[in-house]
């Protein structure tokens, strides 16, 4: 499978990375060849393996309904650049 | 030409947890602005989420009570965009592995025909916090306290075929959902919304038609309304030789109409992944047993059982069952006045009436069933009539007496049956109106009939409404004919 200019463009974007026209280049060879590795991965015959969810052999721990946690809004917040009537302030999300 | 609607629903179910899904936070309503945001709701770097264990048994709950099946394994995935109410750039999500296969919702429409709708699959996940942008100087406040709260998501079939169907589905969902008690099903706190999936196609088609997503729609009346408009929009553009784009629209309830949101080009494309941070969920036939044995009878074995035992009508059990409050309600004063059909008769007549008249749900009765069901004893066993009971009842939700006894012994409305006390009073009535004696016997049966309830209404009235108003009227017909 191969990538292309416009596909880097499009999952950096996705991803919020600013990239210019070399760093775009770049990564079309890198990931092509990632990509190439995967495609190698896909001619192998895996119908007797069943899909894993996780590299660990190990299923997910619950915990009981309890609440735990004390209010440290003020603690949290010391590190906001901005706060307001215990509100987290940011720049104007238009709807 | 005839045209089918397909719908389908996306429901979103609040879990009455008393912490977050993944966080020990609290998940409790009205809170100060992000005194209930733990580091782990906040994204912050290094946290772990733990499944909260009561998300996962209420899910399973809810898939055991629609027949679906419960996979062995269930996994967590990520679904990324980038919203300011979502602080760690992706909500975790089930896309792949839900934690409830497919199944089926009964719903019964307004003939007492039922349906059986489809359940693709109902899935756990995070909600997000709340943006506020109103107020502060140019900027949007950031409210964290609902990051984190489990949601149930459940994804229908697209097997609706008209708003009536829908909106029947949404309650059956809700009546499913609270009589689990897996949630409050407040709809207007937002405990439970739906995303609506509507297309047409002429009817006979099999193909579906392009459908257009309406998000947010947050009550029973809303979703019918919005079905309807958007029915008729899509309808109107393809007799106009257009087609519907497949699009997310938003729901007006003011100018009731559906607008256009964003269009599949602008469409997010989330990059679903395993979530790394969560294993998967593994859960035991034990487990699911366990699960199954703590199910509480459901609405639809509760209407059969109105019905079957208890011998109401269809109309009846479907009413008195399509909330736990209310079969609660009616099951005791049932088991207070043993007597089935009395109970139903007044939980839908008096009591509903009067809860109307002050819109008060049936939660918020000032009249406890305990105390209707001594009411409705009262009637059953003869001991006041139709008129002293509705006397009762008024002074019960006045809160004038703690039970219907006390009222009626304060009152004095023990009905007469006393037979000598009932002629003495029939007598006085006679002797203190020889006019209207008189008419009555100069006229024919017919008349006699009509002109009889003047002498009742006076016996009664001097009786103080007490006296059994069948005996009364055997007696006064006895002495005025001979008379």
């Amino acid at each position: 499978m191969a990538i292309e200019h416009e596909d880097v463009r499009r999952a950096a974007h996705l991803a919020r990375l600013g990239l210019d026209d070399a760093d775009a280049a770049h990564y079309v060879d890198d990931l092509g060849r990632i990509l190439e590795m995967v495609d190698q991965l896909q001619t192998v015959d895996t119908d007797q393996v069943t899909p894993m969810a996780h590299p660990l052999d190990a299923t997910q721990r619950l915990r009981a309904d309890e609440v735990t946690e004390p209010d440290q809004r003020d603690h949290f917040q010391r590190c906001a650049p901005l706060v307001e009537n215990g509100l987290y302030l940011v720049p104007r999300v238009v709807e | 030409m005839q045209w089918e609607t397909v719908i389908g629903l996306e429901v979103h179910v609040q879990l009455a947890t008393r912490s977050k899904i993944f966080s020990g936070a609290s998940t409790a309503f009205g809170a100060e602005p992000n005194s209930q945001a733990c580091a782990v709701d906040l994204g912050l770097p290094g946290v772990l989420p733990v499944l909260n264990e009561a998300a996962v048994a209420m899910a399973v709950k809810f898939g055991l009570a629609i027949n679906a099946e419960i996979p062995e394994i269930s996994v967590f995935d990520r679904k990324n965009y980038f919203y300011p109410d979502l602080p760690k750039g992706y909500q975790t999500s089930q896309m792949y592995s839900p934690i409830v296969g497919p199944g089926e919702v009964e719903i019964t429409l307004d003939d007492g025909a039922t349906k059986q709708i489809g359940v693709h699959h109902a899935h756990l996940e995070e909600d997000a916090g709340k943006s506020l942008h109103e107020d502060f100087h140019g900027m949007t406040g950031i409210d964290l306290n609902r990051a984190g709260t489990p949601l149930m998501e459940i994804v229908s079939q697209p097997d609706m075929r008209s708003a009536k169907e829908a909106a029947a589905y949404l309650k059956a969902i809700h009546a499913i959902v609270t009589y689990l008690g897996i949630s409050d099903g407040n709809m207007a706190e937002g405990s439970m919304r739906c995303d609506v999936n509507v297309s047409v196609r002429p009817e006979g088609q099999e193909r579906f038609g392009t459908r257009a997503e309406i998000k947010n729609v947050n009550s029973f009346r809303f979703v019918e309304r919005a079905i309807n408009f958007e029915k008729e929009r899509q309808i109107e553009l393809l007799e106009d030789g257009g087609v519907v784009e497949q699009e997310t629209r938003l729901f007006d309830p003011e100018l009731d109409e559906t607008r256009s949101m964003r269009t599949k080009e602008e469409a997010n494309d989330y990059r679903y992944f395993p979530c790394p941070d969560l294993l998967p969920v593994v859960l035991d036939q034990a487990y699911i047993d366990h699960q199954r044995r703590s199910l509480p009878e459901l609405p639809a074995e509760k209407r059969a059982r109105f019905q079957d035992e208890l011998g109401l009508s269809a109309y009846d059990a479907g009413i008195l069952s399509s909330s736990r409050a209310m079969a609660d309600y009616f099951e005791v004063v049932k088991d207070v006045c043993g007597d089935a059909k009395q109970a139903a008769n007044w939980v839908q007549g008096e009591l509903s009436g009067a809860l109307n008249r002050e819109n008060l749900s049936i939660e918020q009765s000032p009249v406890a069933a305990r105390q209707l069901g001594g009411l409705v004893s009262r009637v059953v066993d003869d001991t006041i009539n139709g008129k002293a009971a509705k006397e009762v009842f008024q002074a019960l939700w006045n809160g004038e007496g703690d039970s219907a006894d006390d009222i009626i012994d304060a009152k004095g409305l023990e009905q007469v049956t006393d037979t000598g006390a009932i002629e003495a009073m029939i007598d006085q009535v006679i002797a203190d109106n020889p006019a209207q004696v008189t008419q009555y016997q100069e006229a024919d049966d017919a008349k006699r009939g009509k002109m009889i309830g003047y002498f009742v209404g006076q016996v009664m009235k001097a009786s103080r409404g007490t006296a059994n108003p069948q005996q009364v009227n055997a007696l006064l017909k006895e002495k005025l004919d001979q008379a």
